[in-house]
């Protein structure tokens, strides 16, 4: 044996050593296939198992689509992770189901979070996100002085008819293949997310967010009737792309300029900036009863069978820090959770092109219906938005989206709300 | 026979054990399995516990009703009539949601017809359900007569002692090696209605006329469009067993036939076909019961849209099992869709049994 393979052994003894004093806690994320977001993790997590010798976290990576059956599987198989990322308005139905556990963290780290980046359920805290979303009406300022109409802002934002008019503007002009794009082919978690704010503001609501207990009255009211036919009119006058929209036209049709306005998230803000010179964000129109945003966005939590919840409480902790929210709010756009991490990024310092969303998430945020019911609630509602879009009766589709909701609520025997 | 089966043949008992293991296991007893969850509340994930509700998700699914709906009449008594002449009906919702119907509560109308002047409106409690299930029934009887049919084509014409035949063989067996998920995705851009293949190719061919049209956007055309497309898919593996079914039948016959001087279609009539009876009725057996599995397609390309005009039978089980946690709902769709293959197996049985 040569000096050199002898060396080469003990290296190896050497690190397998320390391997073996560290715990593995494993973690599933829901970012596969977006390198950036999984570079910023990766990071996150080798600073984690550098700086202390007891955990050492292990991440997985899972494509969004099918992440939350992968984690749903294996609960039931019982082979969870300790780590999981979780949506945040899918925790309730995860917790409620007794798959995950509270966190246990000093309260003083969260102290300054943005109110949807906290996941709250039956009072204890089970999830944090490092961020949040919001989503915004992407335009041009140039297209704003050609059709020549008023720059909405937070104060003032534009009113129910004068977001129509725009509509009617840009259409009227010829220079855009439609007047707004909505996002139509991602029948995902994207409809309640980005369409329940504009039912919100039209006064009415995917349950009743008081009882949790029936839909009826909330959403095929007279304010949900309204709503309706308002959705309806997009797709009827022309104004948007509807359901069978091809997805790579809907990435590109708004910096190719085939769309006036786009409803988007903002992690789609830095890519469309880098191409769009003159790219403003202007906050959702009010219908009359406030102009909202969906709040909650990715979070981490703790599985219920995570045998080692120190480590992964210990990895959380660390995960919070304000470098990171910087990080992943400079990667991929999204908002940083605390104020002081927003002053580090680019874009949520002060005077940062996207810094009034911050203040527009922390006043404006509301969260999705916090409760487990609220799985079936998000498919039933994108199916009937889906369906209203592609002409079916607004009424109709609204009652008995209405029906399927409050017999799910039955069958579960009202999902552990009084 | 039977004696035969039942003493003296441990070695093909012993044979047969693998396979009757596997199918026991992964077949027979989850059909149990679902039959008794669909008596059940069961829920994918859930802390309440699961409760025996009899056959309450066959009830809340299969119920149907017909009501009447009279026209609006003014004070005169005469029918109010929209500018086109059509009557104009009070709508189903203020019968479905009217406390005086309580035994239409919750239902929806499915379809409608004209009797008289009054309209007959059928309304069921799952009217997504309906819906899936005649999507099925639908995409089965197109499918099964067509793909077979094309297949036999396509087997005949490569049944040929020709140069380069194995050629063809590949090109038409090649989307069937080719992941369903793949060609659906293809697919899905071929017929986009932006600027998809099939519209570029048909306003090239009408010069300009063609105006472009969204295939699966359009809830007349989306079903056709996965009919389609599936047809072409799976043809290639039929293709083969026709193919092999051609090939067990004795030159000496086509022999016999040529020196009787029959014409090329008397002796694919009394030649031919006689021959692949058996191959025919494997075939039929097959796409049907692979039609009713329609799924993977309906995943990628439409989730059951637009209008419900793409739900089937199984996309629904799944949408339901996992979708909305709701295994019962799910196993329910999957045992009416087991009782309903093996009825019409059954049936095409009997039609082609041995005379």
């Amino acid at each position: 044996m040569n000096r050199l393979t002898a060396g080469a052994l003990v290296a190896y003894a050497a690190t397998a050593g320390a391997a073996m004093a560290q715990t593995e806690v494993t973690m599933w994320y829901h970012g596969a296939g977006n390198e950036v977001e999984s570079n910023i993790l990766n990071g996150i997590v080798e600073d984690f198992n550098a700086a202390q010798s007891d955990w050492t976290v292990v991440v997985e990576s899972f494509p969004q689509q099918s992440y939350n059956d992968s984690v749903v599987a294996a609960a039931l198989a019982g082979n969870l992770p300790c780590i999981l990322d979780v949506d945040g308005p899918i925790m309730p139905n995860w917790a409620w189901s007794g798959y995950m556990q509270p966190l246990n963290i000093d309260e003083s780290l969260i102290e300054d979070f943005l109110p949807g980046t906290l996941g709250m359920w039956d009072g204890e805290l089970y999830s944090v996100g490092l961020w949040d979303a919001a989503v915004a009406l992407y335009a041009r300022e140039s297209t704003l002085e050609e059709l020549d109409l008023r720059r909405p802002t937070l104060e003032e934002p534009w009113t129910g008819e004068e977001f129509m008019a725009a509509l009617e503007a840009a259409k009227a002009s010829g220079n855009y293949d439609y007047a707004l794009d909505l996002g139509m082919n991602d029948q995902g978690e994207w409809y309640p997310y980005a369409f329940l704010p504009f039912l919100w503001s039209h006064g009415g609501s995917l349950v009743d967010r008081e009882s949790y207990t029936t839909a009826e009255g909330a959403l095929n009211g007279e304010a949900g009737l309204e709503f309706g036919e308002w959705w309806a009119s997009l797709f009827e006058e022309g104004y948007a792309p509807g359901t069978s929209e091809d997805p790579a036209d809907q990435q590109t049709g708004f910096i190719d300029g085939s769309f006036a306005f786009q409803w988007n998230g903002n992690w789609r803000a830095v890519a469309t900036m880098e191409e769009v010179d003159d790219v403003i964000f202007l906050p959702a129109p009010d219908f009359g009863a406030g102009n909202y945003i969906g709040g909650g966005s990715w979070q981490f939590g703790i599985s219920e069978s995570c045998p080692t919840p120190e480590g992964a409480n210990a990895f959380i902790e660390h995960a919070l820090q304000d470098e990171y929210l910087a990080a992943f709010s400079d990667g991929i756009g999204l908002i940083p959770s605390t104020p002081s991490a927003a002053q580090m990024t680019e874009n949520y310092a002060e005077g940062g092109p996207l810094a009034v969303f911050f203040d527009l998430s922390d006043e404006q945020a509301q969260l999705r219906p916090v409760t487990p019911g609220y799985v079936v609630q998000s498919k039933v509602f994108t199916k009937a938005l889906a369906d209203i879009a592609n002409g079916a009766d607004p009424a109709d589709t609204l009652d008995a989206a209405v029906d399927e909701i409050d017999s799910d609520i039955e069958a579960n025997q009202g999902y552990g709300h009084e | 026979m039977a004696t035969k089966l039942t003493q003296s043949n441990r070695a093909g008992w012993l044979f047969a054990l693998p396979g009757f293991g596997l199918i026991a296991m992964f077949i027979i007893l989850p059909f149990f399995f679902a039959f008794w969850l669909s008596l059940t509340n069961q829920r994918l994930i859930s802390p309440n516990p699961t409760e025996f509700v009899g056959l309450q998700n066959y009830q809340e699914m299969l119920s149907l009703a017909v009501v009447t709906l009279e026209p609006e009449r003014d004070d005169a008594g005469e029918i109010i009539r929209d500018e086109n002449g059509a009557a104009e009906y009070p709508r189903v919702r203020s019968i479905t949601r009217s406390d005086d119907y309580p035994q239409y509560d919750g239902m929806r109308e499915w379809f409608r017809w004209q009797s008289g002047d009054d309209a007959r409106v059928v309304i069921a409690s799952d009217v997504v359900f309906w819906k899936a299930l005649t999507n099925t029934l639908l995409f089965v009887l197109v499918v099964a007569p067509t793909q077979a049919a094309f297949a036999l084509g396509l087997a005949l014409l490569i049944n040929q002692r020709l140069r380069g035949i194995n050629v063809f063989r590949a090109i038409y067996f090649m989307p069937v090696v080719v992941s369903i998920v793949v060609v659906s995705l293809l697919w899905r851009f071929i017929y986009d209605g932006q600027d998809g293949l099939l519209n570029a190719v048909l306003g090239f061919l009408s010069f300009g006329l063609f105006e472009g049209h969204d295939w699966l956007g359009d809830p007349d055309t989306a079903l056709g469009s996965i009919m389609a497309m599936s047809i072409w898919q799976a043809v290639g593996f039929h293709m083969v067993i026709w193919l092999a079914g051609l090939q067990t039948i004795s030159p000496t016959l086509y022999e016999a036939a040529a020196i009787e001087g029959s014409s090329k279609w008397q002796t694919f009539r009394y030649v031919t076909w006689p021959g692949l009876r058996n191959t025919a009725v494997l075939i039929l057996i097959v796409i049907t019961m692979q039609s009713f599995a329609l799924f993977a397609q309906i995943d990628v390309m439409t989730n059951g849209g637009p209008l419900d005009s793409t739900q089937t039978m199984v996309f629904q089980a799944v949408e339901r099992g996992y979708g909305k946690q709701d295994i019962s709902g799910g196993s329910t769709i999957s045992v009416i869709l087991f009782l309903l293959v093996l009825t019409i197996s059954l049936i095409q049985r009997y039609l082609t049994r041995e005379r």
